[in-house]
């Protein structure tokens, strides 16, 4: 039985307006401009981008401050707002051996074309709270030196060249869309490469970690990560050709797996792929190294029941709007589904009262 | 073979990534806006981003980038397009305008006023991120080694 109940109008209305008090705080204090989001908290608008899965850097900007800096709430108003959009079409594969890398690392080689290049990075610093950024100062500009022109070739493809990698041969098929059809399994390595790139990040880590940590060990070395700009060229029709319609910045990251075959593959290294929007490299990594692990099958490897093997296991609970819809409704009134539970059980006990009356007469 | 389409596709693109606002301002400094009729007014939606499996191997989809385009015709006959980054309108129809301004008379005093900068300075910008990556590199030394 479903008995549909009004009131609360008021309620609701007043709390939305304590909301909006709330997230503007004290004051005294000055606001926050979302232009101020964008550009001195660059890595939440970059994970609300990937998760939300639209590049806009101003929308994921306010969409953090609306959400009062609730990332998973950002989100989701990000992926609210996607949905009205009307869509022009679709982009050729962004070229990522042509990136502009503002970082360019390798853990395998040392010595590569193009170099290591570290970029804007955490790495190396002390991780110790720095409280002149409490206190407003000058900031020092950066060193620059000049940038040689030479081409940062992707690391996979110098050892592609003696065989001892697993080549990615180029094709032309289009994707499926999980954002047009609902996702479904078995799903291809297209599909879920697209539910890792927009999938939580917490949940990407934990996963990617177990696999780390011998559930599905598969030995992981970062091959390459790379963060930089790409553009992003459109075929359009009206015009009969392609043009650049924007520039944007991704995160790619391939691992190299070592491999010692199988029935149906010879002893070669094997690879795992990310590639994420915006500066998000945890992520990137993380996304390769569970992409790795689901391709046990098309790598004729043993299934060990591991999580970060199971597709379904992955892929049906990485998105964090579907988590945090279904989790956040059972706060929702149940008054009356509750109420049938309580019946239930106080039914249950009472003629557990009169076995146990039974029992004691006997 | 030489690509007929290939300075429309470079103006075009130049302006897709240009920064918000830029576009108009240029064109407005350069000349008078000529009259012109909607052949599609401005609308904001998104463009599907993909990238390759590996880098190299099979398509799949990232997620979506915002888009803004239009297309106008001027007295003329010329029919501008502008596809550009972002939901700027305004600087959706600079765009257009600027695309059809460059198949008339005005293309070489359009090219110096308002390309030309927004090149100079797309190429300034990439430049000093450029410098910035290259002070990053890492140059290696071998320490002396244990084995004698």
């Amino acid at each position: 039985m479903y008995v549909a109940v009004k009131g609360g109008e008021r309620a609701i209305r007043n709390a939305h307006a304590w909301l909006a008090e709330e997230r503007r705080g004290d004051r005294s204090v000055a606001e926050l401009s979302v232009a101020q989001i964008r550009e001195q908290l660059s890595l939440a608008v970059n994970r609300v981008m990937a998760e939300g899965s639209l590049y806009d850097p101003d929308l994921a900007a306010l969409a953090i401050k609306q959400a009062r800096g609730d990332l998973i709430e950002a989100i989701f108003l990000i992926r609210a707002y996607r949905t009205t959009l009307p869509r022009f079409g679709a982009s050729a594969p962004v070229d990522t051996g042509a990136m502009a890398c503002d970082r360019r690392i390798s853990a395998t080689f040392k010595d590569l074309p193009g170099g290591q290049i570290l970029g804007p990075t955490f790495d190396y610093t002390h991780r110790l709270l720095d409280f002149k950024l409490a206190a407003e100062g000058e900031l020092p500009e950066a060193p620059a030196r000049e940038a040689s022109n030479e081409a940062v070739p992707h690391v996979t493809a110098f050892l592609n060249r003696e065989g001892l990698i697993e080549d990615a041969p180029s094709d032309d098929t289009p994707p499926p869309d999980l954002t047009r059809e609902p996702l479904e399994l078995p799903a291809g390595r297209a599909l879920r490469l697209q539910a890792l790139t927009r999938a939580d990040e917490g949940f990407t880590l934990s996963m990617a970690y177990s696999t780390q940590r011998g559930y599905a060990r598969n030995h992981a070395f970062v091959g390459e990560l790379r963060i930089g700009t790409v553009p992003v060229e459109v075929e359009i029709p009206e015009l009969g050709f392609a043009i650049e319609i924007a520039e944007i910045t991704v995160t790619e990251c391939e691992t190299v797996n070592q491999f010692k075959g199988s029935k149906t593959e010879p002893p070669q290294f094997t690879r795992g792929y990310g590639l994420v929007f915006g500066q998000t490299e945890r992520k990137a990594i993380s996304m390769a190294l569970v992409d790795r692990a689901l391709r046990w099958q098309e790598l004729g490897e043993d299934n060990v029941g591991a999580p970060a093997q199971d597709a379904e296991f992955v892929l049906y609970h990485a998105d964090n709007i579907q988590a945090t819809g279904f989790l956040e409704h059972i706060k929702l009134p149940h008054y009356v589904d509750f109420q049938s539970e309580l019946e239930l059980v106080r039914k249950l006990r009472r003629d557990a009262g009169t076995d146990q009356c039974k029992v004691a007469a006997e | 073979m030489i690509d007929q389409n290939a300075p429309r596709k470079g103006w075009m693109g130049l302006m897709a990534k240009a920064p918000e606002g830029r576009v108009a301002a240029l064109l407005d400094q350069a000349t008078q806006r000529p009259a012109f009729t909607w052949l599609r007014a401005p609308e904001v939606g998104t463009v599907m981003v993909r990238g390759r499996a590996g880098g190299t191997g099979a398509p799949f989809n990232i997620g979506e980038v915002t888009v803004t385009r239009c297309a106008l015709t001027l007295p003329g006959g010329e029919i501008g397009h502008a596809y550009i980054q972002g939901r700027n309108k305004a600087d959706a129809e600079a765009a257009a305008l600027i695309d059809a301004l460059m198949q008339t008379d005005a293309a070489d005093a359009l090219r110096r006023q308002v390309l030309d900068p927004l090149e100079a300075e797309l190429t300034a910008h990439k430049a000093h991120r450029a410098a910035r990556a290259a002070a990053t590199k890492v140059d290696f030394f071998t320490m002396v080694r244990g084995e004698d």
